[in-house]
This record gives structure tokens, C-alpha cells and sequence, in this order.
């Protein structure tokens, strides 16, 4: 039944995407957190925070990047999970259709909401004073690489979605996730944290991600950083969505 | 691929059995059902009814035994029988944030059917929710969501149609209303498999009832059939009071097309 796949997944994406465009809170609060988090960072601590004569908010927003999409999929493990509830999921799967085009549509709409959201994030940024002299190329590699975290973060929380008993555990797993680049150098520069903290903070996926978005905004070479990066996120998306399919297999056998 | 005829029992299932870890749900259950035929499973909480409906509609598979649906396996057949059949859910399995007609019109794109609007305006007016069907489904009352539940079920005309308790939930002219949209599927020549925990249910609708009791079928036939099993009836005079139900629809007025 692959033939079907690509016209399934269109028509079950449509759907997914008109929830979104139906209940566009969930596009809105995905990004009031980031961005109350940025005013909070950049005119509330920011003053206090040396970065060495970088804007502070150019220096935090790819972090407040990464936040964002953070706090985006949990929307993912919530749609997912619904569905289950709802008993679509089964209905859906009790149809011929390509089966895994029902995962790919909240996959892929998970891409969508999260790339609207960062948009937004990145115009609020802009009104905050943030710069980039960067060209299209850096951008669009800035691009590439949120939408690798994003994919990699998403197949994360289809585990959730598939799996949890209940709402809240549905959507628990994206706290953590969105606590991780607070241990990074997405806000201060690991240099000031504590031995061991700072040895936690530089070598975990979230430090060599913003380090790379930073240098791509600021025009400086990316250095080893841009592949440590995309190591993290292809790793990620590897393991993620091969838990994922086993946990998906389990559902539908 | 399509759903060819088969001769014989249009759904044939042998010896299933099926665990979940300890608990032995199905111990071993055999039934056939005849093309075109309403055939209830009748049961109590836990008896095992779903289990064998989402064996039925591959959601599930069984640790023994075969099933077959319209002339496939279920096991081994899959595809051809997911061609074959539609599964209406113990919970109306409709998309709540998506209108009537959107809800019709994604599962005729899924069953990859030309002119998707046209079949969903169809569809809305033959379970008279024309009027409602370009509002948001949240909107519905849970008649109106079951109607549009089993209208979902029928797109691509699929000759078998699995309905999981259909009417657990619903008030009574919801109910009505249910039992009437299954008759019609029955005369169109649709074999139904339902399974209910409702004696009078299964009593309204099936041409054969089948008990499942612990895992297994205690009894299998016609309704008159399984009346003959008890001693034969006694004649006594009871003074016929109407039922509740009576008084609610007569109070309540119709039968409740726009509950």
C-alpha cells in the first residue's frame, strides 16, 4: 500500500494542520514562553551578564531558538496522544491507507508550527534589537539545522504520544528539554559555570548547536562546531525515531 | 487491490485465542457470520467483545487461532481485509475540531475516492446532518456524533462493518436512531458485526446472536433459537405498563432526526 503513502500523509497533514490554524494558541504559547523569556534575559538580566561586548540578545537568541522548539513538540506528544484517545488513531489504522503516513502528518506538522513559531520568535527578536549581517546562505544554514533539531526533538515526542497513560505524561518529557540549554552556553558562557557543571555543559547537544547558530548570525568562521551539531541532531533523530517505530510497531501488531 | 466475493461465511473466525500477559481473554472463540446478516456479540464488561472486533479489523493479533474476513486472513491478508472492512470504535472515532463534512471528505481522500466533497454531501444528507455539517463536530450531541460516526464508516461502501457498542452512551432516541441507520446498512447488503451489553439491542437488530462469556461463545444462534434453550413459556396475564422509555419518547415527541 506504499503507493499511497505520499497522497495519505497530504491528507492527513491537511488535517493536522488545520488544528493549527483552528487553535492557533497552540502556535501563541509556544511562543510567548520563549519570548517572555527573552525580554526577562535581555532587560531584566541582561545588564549583568558579560559576554563580551556582544549584544546580549544577539548572544541569546539561539538558545531562546532551541527553547522554542522545545516547548513547540510537546504540542506533537499532546496531538498524538488525543488521537489515540479519541480512537482516530485506531480508525485511521484500521483503514487502507499507508499506515505510518499517520505518524509522518504529526511529524511534519510539527515542523510546520514549529517553524511559524520561530519565525515569530525571530521578528520579536528583530523589534529587541537583534542584527545579523549574516547572508542568505548563513541563514538558510541556520535553517537547516533548526529543522534537523526540530525533526530530531519531534521524533522524541511521538515516544510520549504513543506510549503515556495520561495528558500530563504526555507532554512531561518536553520539560526537561526545554531546561537543557539553561546548562549550556546559550545564556552565559560555559567559562563562568563550575568544573563540573561547565565539563556537563560543554559537552552536551545544546552548547555546540547555539555555538554553531551563533557563529552563522555573527559572520565567524563555524569551526568544528557546525559537525559536532549535525552529529548531535542526526544521532538524535536516529535513535528518536527508531524508539519511536518500535513503540509505534507495538501499538498497531 | 479490491475486495473480491468469497463464498461462505463472510467472516469465519476458528479456535481464537488471545492473553494480555495473565489475563486470558479469549480462551478459544469459533463463529461464522453470513454475507449480508446482522450478527450481535452479546457480553458483559470485559467479556472480550473488543478484543475480537480489533483482531477482526487487524488492530490486534491473536495468539491462536485464524480469522478471516470477506475471504482473507487477517494475519497473513491484512491489507486486503483493512480494503474490506470499516471499524466504527467503542468512542465515536470523529475528529472534533474538523467540521461534519471535513470529518466525511478526509476519509473518502483516505480511501482514495473521487470527488471527496460530493460523497461527503451525500453522506450528511442521507443521515440528516446537512444542516449541520459545515459546524465544528465539538458542536454535536452524542447521537449526532455517532450518526456521523457510522456515516464515516460506510464511505467506499466496504462489505463489512464492525460496530464496537454502538450505542453505549447515548439516550434513548440517540439509540433509535443508531438502530435505524444499522437496519438500512443490513437491507443494503452489508454484513454488520456489532457487539453490544445490551439485551434488547441485540434482540432489535440481529439476525444471530452470539454469547461471549469468559472468553468463549456460550451460545450461538437465532433469537428464536435461543429462547427454545429455556423451559417453553409460561402463560400468565401481566397488566401492561408502559416502560420509562415509552414515557420519555412520547413526552420527548419524535424520534429525534435532529437530536
Amino acid at each position: 500500500m506504499t503507493k499511497h503513502f505520499f497522497g495519505d500523509t497530504t491528507a492527513l497533514l491537511g488535517r493536522s494542520l488545520r488544528h493549527i490554524t483552528r487553535s492557533p494558541d497552540t502556535i501563541i504559547t509556544t511562543a510567548v514562553m520563549p519570548i517572555a523569556m527573552m525580554l526577562m534575559f535581555v532587560y531584566v538580566f541582561g545588564g549583568a551578564i558579560n559576554v563580551g561586548g556582544a549584544s546580549y540578545v544577539n548572544y541569546m537568541l539561539p538558545g531562546i531558538l532551541l527553547i522554542t522548539i522545545a516547548s513547540g513538540i510537546a504540542y506533537t506528544a499532546f496531538r498524538l496522544f488525543m488521537d489515540m484517545k479519541t480512537g482516530i488513531f485506531e480508525r485511521f489504522q484500521s483503514m487502507p491507507i499507508a499506515r505510518s503516513s499517520v505518524l509522518w502528518a504529526h511529524v511534519l506538522t510539527s515542523l510546520v508550527a514549529n517553524l511559524v513559531s520561530l519565525v515569530v520568535v525571530v521578528l520579536v527578536a528583530l523589534l529587541m534589537g537583534f542584527r545579523s549581517g549574516a547572508e542568505l546562505a548563513a541563514w538558510l544554514s541556520v535553517a537547516g539545522i533548526l529543522i534537523l533539531f526540530t525533526l530530531a526533538l519531534t521524533w522524541i515526542a511521538v515516544i510520549p504520544g504513543l506510549t503515556a497513560k495520561t495528558m500530563e505524561g504526555a507532554s512531561a518529557f518536553s520539560y526537561p528539554l526545554i531546561f537543557l540549554p539553561f546548562l549550556s552556553s546559550a545564556f552565559v558562557p560555559t567559562a563562568t559555570m563550575p568544573g563540573p557543571l561547565r565539563a556537563f555543559a560543554e559537552h552536551q547537544p545544546v552548547t555546540s548547536i547555539v555555538n554553531a547558530i551563533r557563529a552563522l548570525f555573527t559572520e565567524q568562521p563555524v569551526g568544528t562546531d557546525l559537525w559536532i551539531a549535525l552529529a548531535w541532531c542526526v544521532g538524535i533523530l536516529i535513535v528518536a525515531y527508531v524508539f519511536a517505530m518500535t513503540a509505534y510497531r507495538r501499538k498497531i501488531s | 487491490m479490491t475486495a473480491t466475493k468469497a463464498r461462505g461465511p463472510v467472516i469465519h473466525v476458528q479456535g481464537l485465542e488471545k492473553s494480555y500477559k495473565e489475563l486470558r481473554v479469549l480462551r478459544g472463540v469459533d463463529f461464522d457470520v453470513a454475507r449480508g446478516s446482522i450478527f450481535a456479540l452479546l457480553g458483559s464488561n470485559g467479556a472480550g467483545k473488543t478484543t475480537v472486533v480489533k483482531i477482526l479489523s487487524t488492530l490486534l493479533k491473536a495468539d491462536a487461532g485464524t480469522a478471516g474476513v470477506n475471504g482473507f486472513d487477517v494475519a497473513t491478508q491484512a491489507a486486503a481485509v483493512r480494503e474490506s472492512i470499516s471499524l466504527t470504535g467503542q468512542f465515536a472515532a470523529v475528529d472534533e475540531i474538523l467540521s461534519g463534512r471535513e470529518n466525511l471528505a478526509l476519509i473518502a481522500r483516505l480511501r482514495h475516492l473521487k470527488n471527496p466533497g460530493k460523497i461527503a454531501d451525500d453522506l450528511l444528507a442521507r443521515f440528516s446532518l446537512t444542516d449541520a455539517g459545515a459546524r465544528k463536530v465539538s458542536t454535536y450531541s452524542g447521537g449526532m456524533r455517532r450518526r456521523l460516526d457510522i456515516a464515516m464508516s460506510l464511505i467506499g461502501n466496504p462489505p463489512v462493518i464492525f460496530l464496537d457498542e454502538p450505542t453505549t452512551g447515548l439516550d434513548p432516541q440517540a439509540r433509535i436512531e443508531v438502530w435505524q441507520a444499522v437496519k438500512e446498512l443490513a437491507a443494503q447488503g452489508t454484513t454488520v458485526l456489532l457487539t453490544t451489553q445490551y439485551l434488547d439491542e441485540a434482540e432489535q437488530l440481529a439476525d444471530r446472536i452470539a454469547i461471549l462469556h469468559e472468553g468463549r461463545i456460550l451460545v450461538n444462534g437465532t433469537l428464536a433459537e435461543l429462547k427454545q434453550l429455556l423451559p417453553p413459556a409460561k402463560v400468565e396475564y401481566v397488566e401492561k405498563q408502559p416502560t420509562l422509555e415509552d414515557v420519555f419518547l412520547t413526552l420527548v415527541g419524535d424520534n429525534g432526526k435532529n437530536a
